[in-house]
């Protein structure tokens, strides 16, 4: 059965549409039918992220308006098969977005996907609350530090309240990813610990994602990190997070600072 | 004893029922603190405005409201019932100042940005209270969890109140329009479980031994 996930936070630049692009290939590398949908109407990113900003001609505004068909605007990815996206507009106004518009072309890619995964703008307004109404799951990114806390806890009241399931009285699943994670600036407490956010937020973890050049470096390719390095630091948390939600049990594995071979011989006194 | 209805869809139905028993004994609900319980509303919460409307028609003020997700009710729910105020996400209650005020038990985290407003008794959150929520109780405030968002309790002159919780991370405690913010708390109770109660004009927050 087709799952809908909104990958929110709140707080911007935390990691969203890098998560986005990342579990979607991974989960399309799993041979799932995976679409990706931008709802950053005015300042789309996914496209770049996924390497097919040339090839964007219909976006979701022109299917729901009715001037393109859905299979005319979904986008298939080059490398994984299964993988499309479906862009954002970058020119029309935010206000072109329409819950019940949304809600039709959700239901129709419901028949074709596995999992359609809609990356939602920052913010606590209408473009993200639209990005989550239809969700069956949500995956909540969040960065170690105070204000990306809170902010996540904000959009999970938002979550419990402003979606189709809850206003139905049911509830939606929630998962935390914390991104950017920098276990030496854990360690020294400048960022907040694993544990604490977890104490805060009281949703079950998905995955841990350090931060990494290697992110940046996919970005700057468009290519998810999932594909351009799977054997990276991040790419391995990724393709762990897209397996638990698929529902698989995996241990999960706190990064670790990588200690140099000066600190090794000499041990804390370096530095 | 508070009475509790059980309205259910299809409301007119309902409310006709209702009718015919007060017909049958006309100061049945009189004094005494009503609670709607709204678990078979909870599908359709676009009904809980006219419900609330048609209740005060029958002049009869709920003092709580239970059986619903508090995110739930939203924004239908007429401000006048929570005292005047506008709540953005939270339940809200009238106060007919009951004889035996009802609780209100919440059995999961309050979340930065909502506002739970009962000024019919006591509120109780299985839970935490996050950075940036609030809770405004006519009563005490019970707290199973970390509050680090605001307590507002004995809102409408108890001076008796008293907030609990089990982890204090306060941005504000507030008991009869006496108030403290978190610089004016004890850092060595921070973290730890509290309570705050009145003593006259003065707030005493104090950990437990
Ligand atoms: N694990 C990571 N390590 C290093 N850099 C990262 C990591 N995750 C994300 N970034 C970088 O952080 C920036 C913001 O990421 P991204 O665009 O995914 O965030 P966003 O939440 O979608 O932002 P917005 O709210 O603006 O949509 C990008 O430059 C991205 O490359
Ligand atoms: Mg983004």
């Amino acid at each position: 059965m087709a799952k809908v996930v909104v990958v929110t936070s709140g707080k911007g630049g935390v990691g969203k549409t890098t998560s986005t692009a990342a579990l979607g290939a991974a989960l399309a590398q799993a041979g799932r039918m995976v679409v990706v949908i931008d709802f950053d109407v005015g300042l789309r990113n996914l496209d770049l992220v996924m390497g097919a900003e040339r090839r964007v001609v219909y976006d979701l505004i022109n299917v729901i308006q009715g001037d393109a068909r859905l299979s005319q605007a979904l986008i298939r990815d080059k490398r994984v098969e299964t993988l499309h996206l479906l862009p954002a507009s970058q020119t029309r106004d935010k206000d072109a977005l329409t819950q019940e518009g949304v809600g039709k072309v959700i239901a129709e890619l419901r028949e074709k996907f596995d999992y359609i995964i809609c990356d939602s703008p920052a913010g606590i307004e209408r473009g993200a609350t639209h990005a989550m109404y239809h969700a069956d799951t949500a995956v909540v990114v969040t960065n170690p530090e105070v204000s990306s806390v809170r902010d996540s806890d904000r959009i999970i009241g938002l979550l419990d309240s402003k979606t189709a399931k809850a206003e139905k009285g049911e509830r939606i699943d929630k998962h935390l990813l914390l991104t950017r994670y920098h276990p030496g600036r854990a360690a020294r407490g400048e960022m907040l610990k694993v544990e604490d956010v977890l104490e805060i937020l009281s949703i079950p973890l998905l995955g841990i994602i350090p931060e990494s050049e290697e992110v940046l470096r996919a970005s700057n390719i468009g290519t998810p990190v999932t594909l351009s390095s799977p054997d990276s630091a991040p790419g391995r948390a990724y393709f762990d997070a897209a397996k638990r939600l698929q529902g698989e049990t995996l241990a999960m594995m706190v990064p670790e600072e990588k200690r140099g071979l000066m600190s090794k011989l000499f041990g804390r006194r370096v530095a | 004893m508070a009475l509790v209805l059980v309205p259910e869809a299809p409301l007119d139905d309902w409310l006709g029922g209702l009718d015919a028993q007060i017909q049958r004994s006309p100061a049945y609900f009189a004094g005494k603190p009503v609670v709607a319980d709204l678990s078979a509303l909870a599908a359709v919460p676009e009904l809980v405005a006219g419900l609330l409307e048609a209740l005060a028609a029958r002049g009869i003020r709920l003092s709580g409201i239970e059986g619903i997700e508090p995110a739930v009710t939203g924004l239908d729910l007429p401000p006048l019932l929570s005292g005047g105020r506008t709540i953005a996400e939270g339940i809200a209650a009238a106060d007919p100042a009951p004889p035996e005020p009802a609780g209100l038990l919440l059995d999961q985290p309050v979340r930065s940005g909502q506002s739970v407003v009962f000024t019919g008794g006591d509120v109780t959150v299985v839970g935490s209270v996050g950075s940036g929520a609030e809770i405004v109780a006519g009563g005490s405030i019970h707290i199973y969890g970390t509050l680090r968002g605001r307590a507002v309790a004995g809102m409408g002159g108890n001076a008796a109140a008293r907030i609990f919780c089990r982890r204090l991370e306060a941005e504000l405690l507030a008991i009869d329009g006496l108030y403290r913010t978190a610089d004016d708390i004890e850092p060595a109770l921070r973290g730890k479980p509290a309570q705050a109660y009145l003593a006259g004009e003065q707030m005493v927050v104090a950990g437990f031994e």
